[in-house]
């Protein structure tokens, strides 16, 4: 029943120039649950149009730093610019505009369970005061459907959807706002590896056709293959090393062949 | 649980119903919530809390029944039964089937949608969480649930008739005269405020316990079973002050 996305290529689009437009910049950010440090001082750029892929063991704060830059937790200190704006001292409703320009996609899909796929993508667009007449909300779901492959699920229950299935409509409610960054908490954990690889190709046709940036949390070292612009890696609270997946793969540091070593045969 | 732990939920609880009552009166209103959780609460409890009133109202009558004979003082079940249905048994009865109910599924509810994250993605909609789903379902709580007392009470009172009737010839219009006849408003005014507070009670600790749920399947589990007991304990603790208060008040 599951179709598959349409195959767009299997290594991520052009490296975006360096000087292309800083869309988010994390600077310094600390952030701690009580004598656990999550976060001790990491910094990290997005630039438009870029993959960003944020590798680190289980636990090691990866969650928590998406988690800050939309807003769901709050850093103890360090900055956060999304556009430019600084996130950490917005108000409620300027914090609901700019979370309508950044997506986030859950690592448990987060779909309201009581709704349909309809009403789970028609949630956003009503909630952010889109207003738009029937017609408009029905061409804005099917576009967003298809996009991830599933149109013909618009009535069906989250329940009834396999895993890969629930990770697509979880993109597609992202998706019809039309975000210009989107944020992936580890999109393939929990999937088979066929359908893992088929997520991590839907992210770079999302990229590829919506021309997103994204900031993408894993240890999958596939999806880091394929989705990757740029790899950086948090270890102990800190960006450790930054680079392109290739560059970090042939690394000799010793923290970051940990990464690499069993996962992937060196070349 | 230690005393100290005890100190630190009811402080928590507090805090949460403080948050409903700085939150829950500024916009954005959730109306379209509000109603469905009226519906839910309210119309679809209605078999649950009909049955209960409709046994309670009979058994009630049935069991007091011997007892007035031997006195010879049959005559005086109606106002017996219904002194006992309205200020007592029907809020207290209809409360406790209610928490049992509806405070452990909104506990459930809400303690599944903490754990599969569906209340941070309600926030990155747009959606203040809290107002959408704590708010309009302890509001829909304080409303209903008084509403559903009324109904158990009425149908309690029917089924008292039903069971004056079942031993004896009475006639609807004489047994509501006999009610009336005796039935004070400081027996029912005080008995409906109350039911506001069981509510109240139910639809906040309910909330509280699903917001707060532990991660995991086994979390879901324990908010919907404490939300129950906790409520119900709160239920009574209310129904005691409630008491003392309207004997203060010289109203008992």
């Amino acid at each position: 029943m599951e179709s598959v996305s349409p195959q767009v290529q299997e290594a991520p689009a052009q490296q975006p120039a360096a000087s292309a437009e800083v869309v988010l910049e994390v600077e310094h950010l600390v952030k701690s649950f009580g004598e656990n440090h999550v976060l001790q001082d990491f910094s990290l750029q997005l630039h438009r149009g870029e993959n960003v892929v944020v590798l680190g063991k289980s636990g090691s704060g990866k969650s928590v730093l998406i988690k800050c830059i939309i807003g769901l937790l709050q850093p103890d200190s360090g900055s956060i610019r999304v556009f430019g704006e600084e996130v950490t001292g917005l108000e409620h409703q300027e914090l609901d505009e700019l979370r309508a320009r950044v997506g986030f996609l859950f690592q448990s899909n987060a779909l309201y369970d009581s709704m349909t796929v309809r009403e789970n993508l028609l949630f956003p667009l009503r909630r952010h005061w889109i207003n738009k007449t029937p017609a408009e909300e029905q061409a804005m779901v099917e576009e967003a459907l298809q996009s991830v492959g599933l149109e013909q699920t618009q009535n069906m229950m989250p329940a009834e959807l396999s895993g890969g299935m629930r990770k697509r409509i979880g993109l597609a409610r992202t998706l019809i706002l039309k975000p210009d960054i989107i944020l992936y908490d580890e999109p393939t954990t929990g999937l088979d590896p066929i359908t893992a690889r088929e997520i991590s190709q839907l992210i770079l046709d999302v990229q590829a056709r919506y021309t997103t940036s994204a900031i993408i949390i894993s240890h999958d070292m596939n999806c880091v293959r394929i989705t990757a612009n740029r790899v950086a890696l948090l270890v102990d609270g800190r960006c450790y090393q930054q680079g392109t997946y290739e560059e970090l793969r042939h690394s000799t540091d010793p923290v970051v062949r940990e990464f690499f070593e069993g996962a992937v045969p060196r070349a | 649980m230690q005393a100290s732990e005890f100190l630190a939920e009811a402080g928590a609880i507090s805090r949460f119903a403080g948050r409903f009552f700085s939150e829950g009166f500024r916009p954005r209103y959730e109306v379209q919530e509000f109603l469905y959780q009226c519906y839910v609460v309210g119309y679809k409890s209605l078999p649950l809390v009909g049955v209960t009133g409709f046994i309670m109202g009979m058994v009630l009558t049935l069991q007091a029944r011997p007892t007035m004979a031997k006195f010879g003082a049959e005559a005086w079940i109606p106002a017996m039964v219904a002194l006992s249905i309205i200020r007592e048994m029907g809020p207290i009865i209809t409360a406790l089937i209610c928490a049992g109910k509806i405070g452990s599924s909104i506990g459930a509810e809400l303690g599944s949608m903490n754990v599969t994250e569906q209340i941070d993605a309600m926030e990155v909609s747009g959606t203040n969480p809290f107002k959408y789903l704590v708010v309009t379902r302890v509001l829909a709580t304080t409303l209903m649930i008084p509403v559903l007392v009324i109904l158990a009470d009425v149908i309690g009172l029917y089924a008292s008739y039903l069971g004056v009737n079942m031993k004896g010839v009475t006639s609807l219009s004489l047994f509501v005269n006999n009610i009336m006849n005796r039935l004070e408003f400081s027996d029912v005014v005080p008995a409906f405020i109350k039911t506001f507070f069981f509510g109240f009670a139910i639809g906040i600790i309910g909330c509280y316990k699903g917001y707060h749920s532990q991660k995991g399947t086994e979390g879901v589990g324990q908010s919907a079973n404490s939300a129950v007991v906790v409520s119900s304990l709160v239920i009574f603790v209310i129904d005691l002050l409630a008491v003392q208060i309207t004997g203060l008040l010289g109203l008992n």
